[in-house]
């Protein structure tokens, strides 16, 4: 007894920082989470030229609070042939796997839980995917037709997409050489070039994938409301069902961060090494003083005066932001003696705005697409996946090797690489072609009735 | 210290739930427990500071291979597998083979206790900075040491691979 209160003594003196972060994490991102919802529900309402929330707090604002409020308070109802144990370990094993899978990335150079773990990538990587587990036990220990369908189309769908999405992980790891992801972001900063010029087909063949993987639309069939009610989740309800909905957001937070750290060059601001352009770090002051300002001058239309109370407050938290992000640059300008102290603050916080600002420049985009294509049919999503993004990825991870060797052989570097990348990424393009266009004269055959399908619902 | 409360952590979930997997009856738990055994592998691993073979364990064997037994698992009508009997009769030789298998353990562990430096491996725990990267060093002895093997067992697979698909494939 006393031996293991001694190592946990050991334990808590060496690791009590990324203990300490993994809680604030742990804690905070429910919130964070809850307003992601809320600029999605907000930016469906722009797309389709409606308001969106409105009533709780200015603007809706409030929203999220109240979302959770109500979701912890609902009925908890567990279905009376229901796998007990399984219903309750799904949503847990789904909303954890997420959660670990944070613990690996850096936000910015200062903040990581993990801090420089060998195989970073991986790690992420690997642990995200244990969530599939999640989905396709809670859709078995509900007992219910829909669950079980729901599970066996997203567990099926994870499968196929992993592989491209490995294989385009593959193409950009390439470049770097090493797992690490503070190596990665540094390689990127030592070429100058993020690997998304670099490498695009990669990114486009990641960016299908995480959004397959991630079950957003247009592959969102484990959820297609049509035809299987929600999915896996159609017997969850109040906690349990946040706990997936979290899962899901934290998971494109994930995807979103490994796209950025590896394809988007991470935490470097554009043009990072280019001395002339550094009046760009002025760009996320002026971002954050613009919304600041905005608050202010639509504070009068409020109708009521909390709400006028409570958009000065926005407004002054974003001018707070402005401050902190304007010290770093500001301060080495006034006195140039304190140049080196503030270095790195001034890395830690400029990385950690253009690390978040990538990353939801990334999830962004997922909401865009979900509010403008329509759903994929299964059969046509299996294609997807297996006859064309596979074998793309495939060959695209070939021709980016082939292209590394040529470009060693002439010793190429940095910008100087697109001299030798971007006909691989053509060849690749037009390979992608040819498979689809071989496909087409291979089977020929009526584009299958919906009926047809196994897993239809 | 710190170290060996991991691995008898590790090592105890790994043998207890190794235990409950084979002793259920239903075969979802017995995945989720045989699940939970292959994490707790790769935890041992971990502790051991090869973290590629941690992260290869779980890519592979939980997210890969479990992902794969726990999908045919759904396509089975369960309530048809659990009136049928499960557990293969053959008691005899399944208690021979274990007890072979304890006694070769067994005199691992006497030689070891006998000679030390020999038999069982003792590990002294070395700090995770001064070991080599585990990934680089992997990656060292398969493409170069083992080139040849490598190759041979990547082409077996591959063999495989292309069975399974000629299998599968309809006849025209």
């Amino acid at each position: 007894m006393n031996a293991a209160f001694q190592a946990t003594l050991e334990f808590l003196k060496v690791y009590w920082a990324p203990l300490l972060c993994g809680v604030a994490v742990v804690a905070i991102l429910p919130l964070i989470v809850g307003y992601i919802v809320l600029v999605e529900r907000k930016i469906m309402a722009d797309m389709q030229a409606r308001l969106g929330p409105m009533r709780v707090g200015p603007h809706g604002l409030l929203q999220p609070i109240a979302d959770a409020v109500k979701l912890l308070i609902k009925e908890d109802i567990i279905p009376e042939n229901a796998d007990k144990l399984v219903f309750w370990l799904a949503p847990v094993l789904s909303v954890g796997a997420g959660l670990l899978s944070l613990a690996g990335l850096a936000i910015g150079p200062a903040f990581q839980i993990a801090q420089d773990i060998n195989i970073g990538i991986l790690f992420v990587v690997g642990i995200s995917a244990l969530g599939i587990f999640g989905i396709v036990l809670g859709g078995w220990a509900s007992n219910s037709h829909y669950s079980l369908m729901g599970a066996l189309r997203s567990s099926a769908q994870l499968v196929s997409y992993e592989t491209a999405a490995g294989m385009a992980l593959v193409s950009a790891l390439l470049f770097t050489g090493t797992l690490n992801i503070k190596s990665i972001v540094e390689a990127q900063s030592k070429e100058g070039i993020w690997f998304v010029l670099l490498a695009p087909v990669a990114f486009f063949t990641y960016l299908v994938a995480s959004i397959a993987e991630t079950n957003r639309a247009p592959f969102d069939l484990p959820e297609a409301e049509s035809e299987l009610v929600a999915g896996y989740m159609t017997e969850f309800s109040g906690f349990r069902w946040s706990l997936y909905f979290l899962a899901e957001y934290t998971n494109m937070i994930v995807v979103a961060s490994v796209a950025t750290t590896l394809f988007l060059g991470g935490w470097l601001r554009p043009f990072a090494g280019v001395p002339w352009l550094d009046f760009l770090d002025f760009i996320p002051v002026l971002l954050m003083m613009l919304v600041g300002v905005y608050c202010f001058v639509r504070v009068p239309k409020q109708p009521v005066t909390v709400q006028k109370i409570f958009m000065v407050l926005v407004g002054l938290l974003c001018l707070a932001v402005a401050m902190v992000l304007f010290a770093p640059i500001a301060i080495p300008i006034l006195k140039p003696s304190l140049t080196e102290a503030v270095k790195p603050f001034y890395a830690g916080i400029h990385g950690g705005f253009w690390f978040i600002f990538k990353v939801s420049l990334y999830i962004y985009f997922f909401m865009w697409l979900r509010f403008t294509i329509p759903r994929y049919r299964f059969d046509q999503l299996m294609r997807l996946g297996w006859h064309f993004l596979i074998p793309l990825s495939i060959i695209n991870v070939l021709l980016v090797g082939l292209a590394l060797i040529v470009g060693a052989y002439f010793h190429l570097h940095g910008w100087g690489l697109l001299l030798v990348t971007t006909p691989a990424a053509i060849l690749a393009l037009v390979a992608a072609f040819l498979i689809l266009a071989i496909e087409k004269q291979h089977d020929p055959r009526p584009e299958q009735t919906a009926a047809s399908d196994f897993y239809a619902g | 210290m710190l170290d060996r409360v991991l691995f008898y952590f590790f090592a105890g979930i790994a043998v207890a739930s190794a235990a409950l997997m084979v002793t259920r009856r239903n075969v979802v738990h017995s995945a989720i427990f045989l699940i939970t055994a292959l994490l707790a592998t790769a935890g041992i691993f971990l502790q051991l500071r090869a973290e590629f073979l941690f992260i290869v364990q779980i890519i592979l064997y939980v997210g890969g291979i479990m992902v794969l037994f726990v999908f045919v698992i759904m396509l089975v009508n369960l309530d048809v597998a659990l009136q049928q009997i499960q557990f293969a009769r053959q008691k005899w030789v399944a208690l021979i083979v274990a007890l072979a298998l304890a006694g070769q353990v067994g005199v691992m562990f006497w030689t070891s206790g006998k000679m030390p430096g020999q038999g069982l491996l003792v590990l002294t725990a070395v700090a995770a900075n001064r070991l080599p990267p585990n990934s680089e060093a992997v990656a060292k002895s398969l493409f170069d040491s083992y080139l040849l093997p490598f190759e041979i067992a990547s082409v077996l697979l591959l063999v495989a691979m292309i069975g399974a698909v000629v299998m599968a494939k309809k006849r025209a």
